[in-house]
């Protein structure tokens, strides 16, 4: 097994406070290890973005994390709970220890600035001991490593395409070499040459700089090839968990079953395309037992009493359906 | 929706200033000219705030005084408002030489230095009354929110919405008044508000250095008797506090009326999501503690 970097444990995250709060996030248990991809996947609205703003405590307000523990291992072996940290504390562990790139390159560099001043910016604040000609030298190599020209570093965004742009913001989040990188959908808006081109990229890094990720994207064809492991969300619950090698050919709860149905696979036999009926629950207004019972194609009458949990059933695999009971341990 | 506390105390304390204004001259104790033997009296129960060197009563000077303050505030915040939204709207909107022009216009009243102008005027007016003075203001101050006013709208009118409401044909009038109104009501509100308050201190100043309506009593009057009998030297501080503490209220009211207007217009800055305990801040999200969850 390998080194465990990343623990997240019952973690619920809330939108609102009091009577009208909302659970967007319900319960969730994640472990990342030390250089592996954990993809987080689930259709819009099924709280993957919430769980990675909740569990680096970037979420804006009125999002308030409202319970659980997120465990970060430190490479001198101790553990810090990052819900628990004080605010200097916490902003010196992010950036350098936990980077995010966020959805949407176009708004989240700064148009009137060039890309060199961004990406020293972080540089400056968080290695005091810096020159402005070593800041430089390190943008110049950041740009180089995303396999971008060294040309471009005086440039302004709107002088990049797209990719170039999503690939600047990767650059910027391993700019202080930080051990877990997370990614929120960070290849939406673009074509799928560039996302491939990109996730090559960014697959070549991590071998070479070995950094753990989170991969959120709704697209569970990048994370079948990409990611070592999988969590599929539904209505902020994890309900399936597995290496996605046997995600992609045996998923065990039907709402995976229905997204990997959602789109044709290139090779293998030929399989229908069916898609998932219905759509996500009101948060709200939760349905009983099971959130998934009233679009599941193979419910049964438990489903709609009781909530069922995740845990390990067969084959080491964890999946929250009372199709797979928990193995009783 | 909850009630917003700030805007609330200020709605409150511009309600009893309207109030003061209305009824001020009617409850007020004593004749404000009204010369007595209590000379330069400390406050006392029988004059709240004290007296002046002639034995007025101070505190009947600053009620009567309400509602000039008030009347050339309102009417000259009115003026100016109405010119800054129809002449920045207009100038934002259209594009060529009527643009440029209400834009030239703009820049020359910006320039014009209000207080020489509105002594200017005053004087050679044969009465200075409340609305000439008021008048004078409101015609003279429309500009700064003008250019504000067409810096917004010339950012609204490329707006996607505004550009699909054009491409619908809806009419250069329904466009301005339902697509790029709504989105300066903050601005324009707040811009009367601060021409209300820029009114009031002219009127104040203007009063202070002798140029007010003849016989009539604002805060400013008192201010003007306060200093030209040297009531700081004599030690006679109730002279000035009052009147210069009501144009501290009524500016203070003014702002929180502002702030509301903001939070009311301004669906982002509504700080609905608040409970004891638990403070909301970006980039730093509260983690409840046990017992609250």
């Amino acid at each position: 097994m390998k080194d465990r970097i990343l623990e997240v444990r019952g973690l619920d995250v809330d939108y609102g406070l009091g009577p009208d709060a909302v659970r967007a996030v319900r319960d969730v248990d994640l472990t990342l290890h030390r250089g592996e991809v954990l993809g987080l996947a689930g259709e819009s609205g099924s709280g993957k973005s919430t769980l990675a703003y909740g569990m680096t405590r970037l979420l804006p307000p009125p999002g308030v994390v409202a319970g659980g523990e997120v465990i970060y291992h430190l490479d001198d072996g101790t553990t810090v709970d990052l819900l628990r940290m004080r605010d200097a504390d916490l902003r010196r562990l992010r950036w350098a220890e936990i980077a995010i790139v966020f959805q949407g390159a176009i708004n989240s560099l700064n148009p009137v600035q060039r890309i060199s001043a961004q990406l020293m910016d972080v540089l400056k604040a968080h290695s005091a001991g810096s020159t402005p000609q070593s800041r430089q030298d390190r943008a110049r190599e950041l740009l180089s490593l995303v396999g971008i020209a060294s040309d471009r570093l005086h440039s302004y965004p709107h002088q990049l395409s797209g990719g170039m742009r999503q690939r600047v913001m990767i650059a910027m989040a391993l700019a202080l070499e930080p051990r877990v990188v997370i990614m929120d959908e960070p290849t939406t808006a673009l074509d799928v040459v560039v996302q491939r081109q990109i996730l090559r990229t960014l697959v070549g890094l991590r071998e070479r700089l070995g950094f753990s990720v989170v991969f959120i994207t709704h697209d569970l064809s990048l994370l079948a090839e990409f990611s070592d492991r999988i969590a599929i969300m539904y209505a902020g619950q994890v309900v399936e968990e597995a290496v996605s090698a046997d995600l992609y050919r045996t998923p065990l709860h039907p709402y995976s079953d229905g997204l990997l149905r959602s789109f044709p696979a290139l090779k293998g036999p030929r399989r229908e395309l069916s898609g998932i009926p219905g759509s996500p629950p009101d948060l709200r207004m939760m349905p009983s037992g099971c959130a998934f019972h009233p679009r599941c194609p193979r419910a049964l009458d438990v489903c709609d009493e009781q909530v069922p949990v995740l845990g390990q059933s067969r084959d080491n695999r964890s999946v929250a359906c009372w199709l797979h009971p928990v193995a009783v341990s | 929706m909850r009630t917003n506390a700030k805007a609330l105390t200020g709605v409150i304390m511009l309600v009893v200033f309207v109030l003061l204004a209305v009824i001020g001259p009617w409850i007020a104790p004593f004749d404000p000219s009204m010369r007595s033997n209590a000379l330069l009296q400390p406050p006392s129960s029988m004059h709240w705030f004290g007296t002046t060197h002639l034995g007025q009563d101070i505190f009947s000077q600053v009620l009567a005084g309400t509602r000039s303050v008030v009347f050339v505030g309102a009417v000259a915040g009115v003026v100016a408002t109405v010119l800054s939204v129809l002449v920045g709207i207009t100038a934002g909107y259209l594009s060529g030489t009527a643009s440029e022009g209400l834009s030239a216009l703009s820049n020359v009243f910006l320039v014009i230095p209000a207080l020489p102008l509105i002594i200017i005027i005053t004087s050679s007016l044969p009465e200075t009354s409340n609305l000439t003075i008021a008048l004078v203001i409101g015609l003279t101050s429309w500009a700064w929110n003008a250019r504000v006013l067409r810096a917004q709208t010339l950012s609204l009118r490329r707006r996607d919405y505004v550009e699909a409401a054009r491409a619908n044909g809806e009419s250069t009038w329904r466009i301005i008044l339902f697509e790029i109104l709504p989105n300066l009501y903050a601005v324009i509100a707040s811009g009367f508000v601060g021409t209300v308050l820029f009114a009031v201190i002219s009127e104040i100043t203007l009063a202070f250095i002798g140029v007010s309506d003849a016989g009539g009593w604002n805060w400013g009057t008192v201010l003007y008797w306060a200093q030209s009998q040297q009531a700081l030297a004599q030690g006679a501080w109730w002279w000035f506090v009052p009147a210069g503490l009501a144009i501290a209220l009524l500016g203070t009211s003014l702002s929180l009326v502002n702030f509301g207007i903001d939070e009311y217009v301004n669906p982002r800055l509504r700080t609905r999501f608040s409970m004891r305990g638990v403070r909301m801040r970006v980039g730093f999200t509260p983690v409840l503690a046990k017992e609250t969850s």
